[in-house]
């Protein structure tokens, strides 16, 4: 009996030493659920996280080439910008040249014109050698000159009109002789390069000399001798000015000359006529 | 807007036209012409003026001499007057200023050049 109860005993706490493994063991696996589970759920915040990190991380590459793209295509507009601005500049500034270069031609044909009128309002041949001078001091700017006329008897050239000179002093110039002569006789202008230069008056050779031309035809030759004191040399402005001038010039002088000639021949027929009838 | 009016005293014909075709370029601008001094102040008392040019040699009454007398009268004491003329020198131009010119321009003029000095002092935009 005792040996039974004893049997049993033991079984009895061989039992209960089995019950108390397995609680320990169902604790166990209980925690090593609980454990399991915190673990899923830690890898499914990193697998987040990782996928919210990649998601971000992807945008600004996407965003930051569009914008480099936008960049690029900016720099491309600004230096178009920047290339047509420098060319609006050079057009600005040929204008602005030009607009320069049109007031002067403007201003010169206004003169011309304004001259070309006043040599033409008057048949009158002393007015019109008169309105020469004043042209000639107005808007050449001489000081010292002289209108020389050929004589078609003689074949002579004689001074008729002058400015700051002394015309008794002036001698009666031959055809060739000279620069007067030879531009009365080739009928090209001459300007000396360098007209500071002169000093003394040469009444031979001026630093200047246009022909008076009817066509092909000299009249007579336009001297100067001396330039204003603040008018120090010829521009070819001038050149043209007064090459243009000394046409219109030599038209208004031809023309009054035969108008007073035509008049005095005129009022003698009419006294001959006169003379006749009573 | 204002009407300026301007008065030229010149002796030469072709020099008072070039002076008023450049300034007819200018809107509002009425221009009135004399050929010598004695003339200038003569259309001075006619009327009332913004400006004055006039040249030095003239017959009659020089433009210095009309300058002064212009400066002595209290309606054109502070008209701007600008003399042009061919005396380049620096005691004629000295002396014009002394007188009371505002303005010495020499001769060849060049119509732009016063038609910006005459924009100037009448404050023409």
């Amino acid at each position: 009996m005792d040996k039974k109860e004893e049997k049993d005993r033991n079984i009895f706490e061989r039992a209960e030493e089995f019950l108390q493994v397995f609680k320990k063991g169902a604790e166990f696996t209980q925690e090593l659920l609980k454990t399991n589970e915190q673990l899923r759920y830690r890898i499914l915040q990193l697998e987040e996280e990782s996928r919210t990190a990649r998601n971000t991380q992807m945008l600004p590459d996407k965003q930051y080439a569009e914008l480099a793209k936008q960049i690029d295509a900016l720099k491309e507009e600004r230096e178009e910008i920047n290339k047509r601005i420098k060319e609006i500049e050079n057009e600005n500034k040929d204008f602005a040249i030009r607009y320069v270069e049109v007031e002067e031609e403007n201003n010169n044909l206004a003169n011309l014109y304004i001259a070309s009128y006043q040599l033409h309002s008057t048949l009158d041949f002393k007015e019109v050698l008169q309105i020469i001078l004043e042209i000639i001091i107005n808007l050449i700017g001489a000081e010292e000159f002289g209108i020389f006329l050929l004589d078609e008897k003689t074949h002579e050239l004689k001074i008729m009109a002058s400015e700051g000179i002394d015309e008794s002093q002036v001698p009666s110039i031959n055809m060739g002789v000279g620069t007067i002569g030879r531009v009365a006789k080739n009928g090209e202008p001459f300007f000396l390069e360098d007209m500071s230069e002169t000093t003394k008056i040469d009444w031979l050779n001026p630093m200047v000399a246009i022909p008076l031309k009817i066509k092909e035809h000299v009249i007579g030759v336009i001297v100067i001798y001396k330039l204003l004191q603040q008018k120090k040399n010829f521009t070819p402005l001038d050149h043209e000015l007064f090459t243009l001038l000394a046409g219109h010039a030599a038209t208004a002088i031809f023309s009054s000359k035969l108008y007073s000639e035509s008049e005095r021949k005129l009022s003698t027929i009419q006294g001959f006529i006169d003379l006749l009838t009573k | 807007m204002d009407e300026y009016k301007v008065l030229i005293v010149e002796d030469s014909p072709t020099m008072r036209q070039l002076i008023a075709f450049s300034l007819k370029r200018l809107k509002n601008i009425k221009i009135v012409e004399a050929s010598d001094g004695v003339d200038g102040l003569k259309k001075l008392s006619q009327d009332a003026f913004n400006l004055i040019i006039t040249d030095i040699n003239m017959p009659v009454m020089d433009g210095l001499k009309l300058v002064s007398l212009i400066r002595k009268d209290a309606v054109y004491k502070t008209v701007p007057i600008f003399i042009i003329t061919t005396e380049g020198g620096q005691e004629d131009r000295e002396r014009a200023m002394a007188l009371g010119a505002n303005a010495y321009i020499t001769k060849p003029i060049s119509g732009p050049q016063v038609l910006e000095m005459v924009k100037n002092y009448l404050n023409i935009k």
